[in-house]
């Protein structure tokens, strides 16, 4: 990864003005049994060869789960009960989306670097065309229940810049977290456009017997199946012994 | 203390505690009542957060736990009619594979969602309330002991059908045809409805064949063990929802819930006992008829299809 950054910079030097260099608290997650959430702190600096261009400097860092294929669907009254009718699918929903940013997200970039760079919730969201002529109702939907669950955060005044250098924010990730592998993105923004950008990933793992479980329920369905059922068989005969045993 | 535990296969965390008390409740009506709360806890889990396709293969995984605590605790008193189970057991299996088939159909129909909800409230309506009218008639009736009229030999239809058995246990000497139809059709709405079926079973046991009260119960859970393990299993292979670690926590609620809702059972009289399951099951389908009828706050919702 270093390496991977010094080689950037290395080539990346002569045309920018200026850089990203950051770091991550912990690049992996394990979620364990007693996992309750976690948190990420993102900090980093900005690298010039150069004084520093006219205008503000603005950091915007986002934080990506895997990303999943959902649908929402729609519930209408019809004859009398309330019942799902019309539905749309959405290809490309994150699990989990927070952006943190030093600014309004709309001055420190431009609807087009927006655009190519799927920086807000709504442009990282990807619906398949449905023909429904309110399909964007389904999509704002997603995004207010999944805010609302805290799954989806903007947080506008996130993002800490000392002497237009040193950044930071710190992310909150939920308890419920999907497994898989989460992208951090930083973005450095002058007068709405994007001067550099930098990625980073944090592997998200369940460890342990949650690795255990999980494996085996997906590798070997069946001896899984069975499995819980001498659990559940076995518990029930055990209380029943216990009660047997306490009463006489 | 935190008592936050992370689910492996539902990928959520929860309040063990929370989960624990759960699967007591269930369990304690389990005992009490000889209906598996398959009923109970799927919505019950679904609403602290888990999946609705791990609620109900999980809630099937718990429901054979405390059936077998509940029938050991009725086996040793004497109240499981075997040969009946069996004959019932028997109905159930084919009504199973049945209601796999209609449940396919339905599915590709794409409105299982609502039949399932449909099917809960008119069947749950329809046997609550005529448990409720028909234990309400026999408290009052035992509240006016100059008019207790004793009909010993009620001549139901069960008596009139050819390949009759023994039933010792139960004190009936019937046609096998009516409890295997009995326990076909409990495994038909079983397969479509995702419960053991204990809600329906044991109000046909006690009214369409006439067994006693505290048979039924017993056995209504030693069939109910079958039914849920084989769902179970189906879940566990086909959709891989059954989460081992919610279960485990249910079911140590639920063993000791059994406990005590077999001891509180055996206190109460056959007629409160019919008359509070009958409570229950109305409470339930008003619940479930509401949801249907009022304008839900949120229009919207979200259901996972997969990695993209």
């Amino acid at each position: 990864m270093i390496r991977l950054l010094a080689l950037l910079i290395l080539f990346a030097a002569p045309l920018r003005a200026e850089e990203v260099v950051a770091g991550l608290s912990q690049n992996r997650i394990a979620i364990t049994a007693s996992f309750s959430g976690s948190d990420i702190l993102v900090f980093g600096a900005v690298k010039r060869e150069t004084p520093a261009p006219e205008g503000p400097l603005q950091v915007i860092i986002t934080l990506q789960g895997p990303p999943l294929e959902v649908t929402v669907r729609r519930k209408d009254k019809v004859a009398g009960i309330w019942v799902n009718t019309d539905a749309v699918r959405v290809s490309r929903s994150p699990s989990f989306y927070a952006i943190a940013a030093t600014a309004p997200l709309r001055e420190v970039l431009s609807e087009t670097e927006d655009l190519r760079h799927a920086v807000s919730i709504p442009r990282a969201i990807r619906a398949v065309g449905s023909g429904l002529e309110d399909a964007g109702v389904f999509t704002d939907a997603l995004i207010r229940i999944r805010t609302e669950e805290g799954s989806f955060t903007l947080d506008e005044a996130g993002v800490e810049l000392a002497e237009g250098t040193l950044f930071r924010t710190r992310f909150v990730l939920p308890a419920n977290l999907t497994e898989g592998a989460y992208t951090t993105r930083i973005l450095l923004t002058r007068g709405g456009q994007v001067v550099d950008s930098h990625e980073a990933t944090i592997d998200v793992r369940k460890v342990g017997l949650e690795r255990w479980l999980f494996a085996l329920s997906r590798e070997q369905p069946l001896i899984y199946g069975l499995l819980s059922l001498v659990l559940a068989v076995a518990a029930g005969w055990s209380a029943s012994a216990v009660f047997r045993y306490i009463r006489n | 203390m935190p008592m936050q535990i992370y689910l492996p296969i539902a990928e959520v965390s929860v309040n063990a505690l929370v989960l624990f008390g759960l699967g007591g409740i269930v369990g304690l009506l389990s005992g009490m009542f000889g209906v598996g709360g398959g009923f109970l806890i799927t919505p019950l889990l679904f609403f602290i957060g888990v999946p609705p396709t791990v609620a109900v293969a999980t809630g099937a995984n718990q429901v054979v736990a405390s059936s077998v605590s509940g029938v050991l605790a009725h086996i040793r008193r004497r109240t499981v009619d075997f040969r009946m189970g069996w004959v019932l057991l028997f109905g159930g299996l084919i009504g199973s594979a049945l209601g796999i088939w209609v449940f396919n159909i339905l599915s590709a129909l794409g409105q299982i969602d609502l039949t399932v909800q449909l099917s809960y409230v008119l069947f749950l309506g329809f046997v609550g309330l005529l448990m409720f009218q028909e234990s309400l008639r026999s408290i009052l009736r035992a509240r006016q002991p100059a008019r207790k009229i004793t009909r010993r030999h009620q001549h139901l239809l069960v008596h009139r059908l050819p390949l009759k058995m023994k039933f010792r246990t139960s004190g009936l000497y019937i046609s096998v045809i009516p409890p295997i139809l009995v326990g076909m059709l409990v495994g038909v709405l079983a397969a479509i409805m995702g419960v053991g079926g204990g809600f329906i079973m044991v109000p046909a046991m006690i009214y369409l064949l006439g067994m006693p009260t505290k048979v039924v119960i017993g056995t209504s859970l030693f069939q109910i063990i079958f039914v849920t393990a084989f769902t179970t299993v189906m879940h566990a292979v086909t959709n891989q929802s059954v989460d081992m670690m919610l279960a485990l926590l249910l079911i140590l609620g639920g063993v000791v819930g059994a406990q005590f809702g077999t001891q509180i059972g055996a206190k109460l009289k056959a007629e409160q006992l019919r008359i509070l399951l009958a409570l229950l099951v109305l409470g339930v389908c008003a619940l479930l008829a509401l949801d249907l009828l009022w304008r839900p706050s949120e229009l919207y919702s979200i259901s996972v299809e997969g990695r993209a």
